[in-house]
C-alpha cells in the first residue's frame, strides 16, 4: 500500500485488513492443541507431585516406605513402560514407512506391555491393601495411591484409546487422520513414561532413603 | 481461494510437516539405551547403598531423573525450537516454570507443617 490515499474531509480514515484466506488442512493444528492437554495434564500430576511431597512423611505411626514397597518389582515395572515406549516408537517408524501390518504388530506389542505394567501395578496395590496399607491407613498412603493411581488410571485409558485405534488403522488403513491420531497416542503414551520417572525416583527410590 | 494456493492444497496431499516428529530408528535407540542406563544406575545405587549417604544418594537420583526426562524429551518426544514453530516449546517451558514454583513452593510452605503437632506416639507400647 505505498500509493497515497485521499480522505475525503471530514469522513472517517479507511480501514484496512487482510482477510484470513491461507489454507488450513484438517486437523494441522491437532499435534499443538494435544500438546497443550499434555501440559495441563502435566499440571495435574505437579500438584499430586506436591501432594504426596509434603503428606509422604506422615505416616501415622503406620507403615513407611521400606515396610511396603519391593523395588525389583518397580524396576520391571519401569522395565514394562520404557519397553511400551521404544516398541511405540518402533510403530510410529512403520507407520510413516505405510506398513499397516507391522504398525499393527508393534501397536499389539506395546499394547501388551502396557497391560503386563497395569497387572504389576494392580498386583502391588492388592499387596499392600493385604497387608492393611490401604489409602485410609495414613496420609502417606493417601496421597500415594491418589499419584500412582492417577497414573495408572492414564495408562488403563492410553490402552482403551490404543485398541480403539488398532480397529479404526484395521478398517481403515492408514489414512491421514489415524496416523494424526497415532501421532496424539504416542505423545501421550511417551509422556506417561516421562511421569513414571517421577514416579518411580520421587515415590520409590526416595520413599526407601528415608 | 484463489486456483493455485487449491493446487498446493489437493486433498490427500501433506506436506508432511510431521515426518520430523516421527524420529529416526537410531534416535529412539540411542534414547532408549541412555533410558536403560540413567534407570539402571539409580536403582542400584539405592539396592546397594553404594554412596553410602541417604541425602548425597537422593540428590544423585534426582539428577539422573532430570536427565533422563531430557532424554525422553528430545528422543521420544522429538521436542526441540523448529516443531509447530516453536509452540509446542514455548508451552513446556512454562509449564516447567509453573511445576517448578507449584513443587519448590508447596515444599517450602509446609515444610514446618509438622513444627507445633504433638510428639509422635510410639504406637507399638500401646495396648
Amino acid at each position: 500500500m505505498a500509493s497515497t490515499m485521499t480522505v475525503p474531509q471530514g469522513g472517517e480514515a479507511p480501514v484496512f485488513y487482510l482477510k484470513d484466506e491461507h489454507p488450513h488442512p484438517e486437523g494441522h493444528s491437532t499435534p499443538l492443541g494435544f500438546w497443550l492437554y499434555l501440559m495441563s495434564d502435566c499440571l495435574i500430576f505437579a500438584i499430586l507431585f506436591a501432594i504426596y511431597g509434603v503428606l509422604g512423611a506422615n505416616y501415622a505411626a503406620g507403615p513407611a516406605p521400606k515396610d511396603l514397597f519391593d523395588l525389583n518389582l518397580v524396576a520391571i515395572n519401569t522395565a514394562m513402560l520404557l519397553f511400551s515406549s521404544i516398541t511405540f516408537g518402533f510403530a510410529m517408524l512403520e507407520m510413516a514407512k505405510g506398513k499397516v501390518a507391522a504398525t499393527q504388530g508393534w501397536l499389539a506389542v506395546t499394547g501388551l506391555f502396557g497391560l503386563a505394567f497395569l497387572a504389576i501395578e494392580l498386583y502391588e496395590f492388592h499387596h499392600l491393601i493385604s497387608l492393611g496399607a490401604t489409602p485410609q491407613r495414613s496420609a502417606f498412603l493417601s496421597s500415594f495411591f491418589v499419584l500412582v493411581g492417577t497414573h495408572g488410571l492414564h495408562v488403563a485409558f492410553g490402552l482403551v484409546w490404543l485398541t480403539v485405534l488398532m480397529v479404526q488403522v484395521a478398517r481403515h488403513g492408514l489414512i491421514a487422520a489415524n496416523r494424526r491420531r497415532l501421532l496424539c497416542l504416542s505423545m501421550f503414551w511417551h509422556f506417561l513414561d516421562v511421569i513414571w520417572i517421577g514416579v518411580f525416583t520421587f515415590v520409590y527410590l526416595m520413599g526407601m532413603l528415608r | 481461494m484463489s486456483s493455485e494456493t487449491n493446487a498446493q492444497h489437493q486433498p490427500g496431499y501433506e506436506p508432511h510437516p510431521e515426518d520430523e516428529a516421527h524420529g529416526s530408528f537410531r534416535g529412539y535407540m540411542t534414547g532408549f539405551g541412555l533410558s536403560v542406563v540413567l534407570t539402571a544406575i539409580p536403582f542400584w545405587l539405592v539396592m546397594s547403598g553404594a554412596l553410602g549417604n541417604n541425602q548425597l544418594t537422593g540428590f544423585v537420583v534426582m539428577g539422573f531423573a532430570v536427565v533422563q526426562i531430557v532424554v525422553h524429551m528430545i528422543y521420544f518426544l522429538h521436542m526441540n525450537g523448529r516443531v509447530e514453530g516453536g509452540w509446542t516449546l514455548l508451552a513446556l517451558v512454562f509449564t516447567v516454570i509453573v511445576v517448578v514454583i507449584t513443587l519448590a513452593g508447596s515444599l517450602w510452605v509446609m515444610y514446618h507443617l509438622n513444627t507445633n503437632m504433638m510428639p509422635v506416639h510410639d504406637m507399638r507400647q500401646m495396648p
